[in-house]
């Protein structure tokens, strides 16, 4: 990643006429992609009309915390943000471990049936038996309205398995495992001691892809967990973001009419929209060093 | 062979130094690490797969999956003859198709030039602004684009001085669909191209600096051909999922007066099986959409598979 430092001394006025060229793009889609958060999060904290009458393009106006406030004074908001919490925490724990047990034997070359079996996880990545047959076995197996509805049938992830089980098989050095063998140490002893605290770096990724995608659901939810007790906050936020609607604890809560009702609903959109993408936001940044090497590590084909 | 090991086992791992036997007796810990993990698999995929063929029958719930009367094809007559079913497989198919199109080459432009990029600080920041989108619920994304769109007040009216109603015209759906998606995952896409293009040995660039190649000329004769099989394998990924346009975001921003375009498949499988409960009719409504994926991996993957040998999905 560090190739291109140390080459300053041969660099011609061409060479930096295409420098200069190079970051002038990079600052343009940089500036694309950075700007629709920050105009939400400036507006979050503005007064809604100035930000529909467009007086927010760069700097808050008549800064408030009212949006946030009202985020976190309405019950069913912090009943979502709790339940997100709760299967994002229990979640990424058990897809984490079910990960491991499935990619550590799947990298051990000599085990007999390897190659069958990683088929048999395989197969599931590119056919399923789709909406409805899952949902019915769901249903048949009693989970629904059951937390777990979110955890076990997404069964083995695939794709996030083969990543680990390359890792384990180009990063880890044999001569350890090796060592263990011949010191008796049992398979599992091996797992423990030595796979499993020297693959830290892509365990780390693999938390973090799993935090986000428990985080961020709502589709799982919406269909297997029913009823308004145990939906997780982007659900929650539907009916603010996509139905415009205000839930019923705001509109008892706020005096003043229609009018300001209407301008606390605006308000909550953009504060809500913060409050949700901001914890994944900024987990992503203390892993991102071990992407590339993680999917260096997926992409070379064990 | 060992009795109830033997399933999983194949001749061509006979010629190990062991006998075989004795290596299952070796792993048996492995094996049970396999034990939920297959369970899982069993119960929660390969029982639905099985379930399909609820497709064929007429399901009820008195009868259940297994129990209820076989009736052929009939659900799939009525697919075909619905009012709406050449516009959804039209929708479904130029909606990916467009996304493939434009946002196929925009991760790979961004990750050639990212890479060229000389300043290493500012290369970092841009690579994490880049990816946050991708760490937004799917959810939160589309509040912003009904936000964004809004006809009084969103940014977009406000800039260009007018007050449509983006989401009630269906000529705008799939500009606005593809547009976010670029949005959101063009810069997550850029990663293993930047992973691909780390590997590249250093001395190839000096040695073309020498030459007086110019950085137009480095990417194009040293990176793009670095980056060859993995576009082609990623190419193959995608037009084996043509047919997958994601439920989510078609769902979201669908409205009554866009639906001549964002009237897709997957949203149709939702609404008649989860929706109405029509179990059977969804069901052999998704497994079309399934098979005609497989069709198209299938297709593309022998084109490319005479393209570049060296390529071949997993």
């Amino acid at each position: 990643m560090n190739t291109m430092t140390k080459s300053k001394k041969t660099t011609g006025f061409s060479e930096k006429v295409s420098d200069y060229i190079l970051v002038a793009i990079c600052a343009v889609v940089l500036f694309i992609v950075a700007y629709p958060l920050y105009y939400v999060l400036i507006a979050s904290v503005s007064n809604p009309y100035d930000v529909y009458a467009g007086k927010t393009f760069l700097l808050p106006s008549q800064f408030t915390w009212d949006g946030y406030k009202a985020v976190f004074a309405d019950p069913g908001i912090l009943l979502g943000y709790w339940n997100s919490i709760k299967y994002t925490v229990v979640g990424t724990i058990f897809s984490v471990v079910i990960l491991y047990l499935t990619a550590y034997p799947l990298s051990v070359k000599e085990l007999p049936g390897r190659k069958a079996l990683s088929i048999f996880f395989i197969i599931t990545m590119y056919f399923g038996g789709g909406l409805v047959p899952t949902y019915l076995i769901v249903k048949q197996t009693g989970l629904i309205n059951n937390m777990w509805a979110l955890f076990l049938p997404g069964g083995v992830a695939v794709g996030n398995m083969i990543i680990v089980r390359n890792f384990f098989e180009n990063s880890i050095p044999k001569e350890m495992i090796e060592a263990a063998n011949i010191d008796g140490a049992s398979k599992w002893t091996t797992f423990i001691k030595i796979v499993v605290p020297l693959s830290r770096s892509i365990m780390a990724v693999m938390v973090v892809f799993s935090m986000v995608a428990y985080w961020n659901d709502w589709f799982t939810a919406m269909i297997y967990l029913p009823g308004t007790q145990k939906a997780p906050l982007p659900l929650v936020l539907r009916n603010i973001l996509i139905k415009s609607s205000a839930s019923a604890s705001q509109a008892s809560t706020i005096s003043g009419g229609y009018a300001e009702l209407n301008k606390m609903t605006e308000m909550i959109k953009f504060s809500s929209i913060i409050v949700a993408a901001l914890p994944m936001l900024i987990i992503y940044p203390f892993v991102q060093k071990y992407f590339e090497k993680g999917f260096m590590a997926g992409a070379v084909k064990g | 062979m060992s009795g109830s090991k033997s399933a999983v086992t194949s001749p061509a791992i006979m010629s190990g130094g062991k006998p075989l036997e004795k290596r299952i007796k070796d792993n048996w810990q492995l094996y049970l690490m396999l034990l939920i993990p297959v369970i899982l698999t069993i119960i929660y995929k390969y029982v639905p797969m099985y379930g399909i063929q609820i497709a064929f029958r007429d399901y009820k719930a008195s009868r259940g999956m297994w129990g209820s009367e076989w009736i052929g094809l009939e659900w799939f007559e009525r697919f075909f003859t619905a009012p709406t079913c050449a516009r959804m497989i039209k929708n479904t198919l130029l909606l990916s198709f467009y996304s493939l199109l434009w946002g196929f080459p925009i991760p790979v432009i961004l990750a050639l030039m990212l890479n060229q990029l000389r300043f290493q600080r500012f290369k970092r920041v841009t690579q994490t602004v880049l990816y946050a989108p991708h760490f937004i619920s799917t959810m939160v994304i589309c509040g912003m684009i009904r936000i964004f769109l809004s006809p009084s007040g969103g940014l977009i009216n406000l800039i260009a001085g007018t007050s449509i109603d983006f989401l009630t015209e269906s000529a705008a759906f799939r500009t606005i669909y593809i547009a976010s998606g670029i949005w959101q995952d063009a810069g997550w896409g850029i990663i293993v191209y930047m992973a691909t293009l780390a590997s590249v040995d250093t001395s190839l660039y000096e040695a073309a600096k020498v030459d007086g190649a110019s950085m137009f000329q480095r990417i194009l004769h040293i990176d793009v051909p670095q980056l060859t099989s993995i576009m082609v394998l990623n190419l193959i990924m995608s037009a084996g999922s043509l047919m997958n346009v994601g439920f989510e975001k078609v769902w979201l921003l669908q409205t009554d007066l866009n639906k001549a375009t964002s009237d897709v498949i997957a949203v149709y499988v939702y609404q008649q099986g989860i929706e109405n409960a029509k179990y059977s009719y969804s069901t052999a409504v998704g497994l079309f959409n399934t098979v005609v994926n497989i069709i198209l991996l299938i297709v593309v993957n022998k084109i490319a598979g005479k393209i570049s040998e060296d390529t071949s999905f997993i």
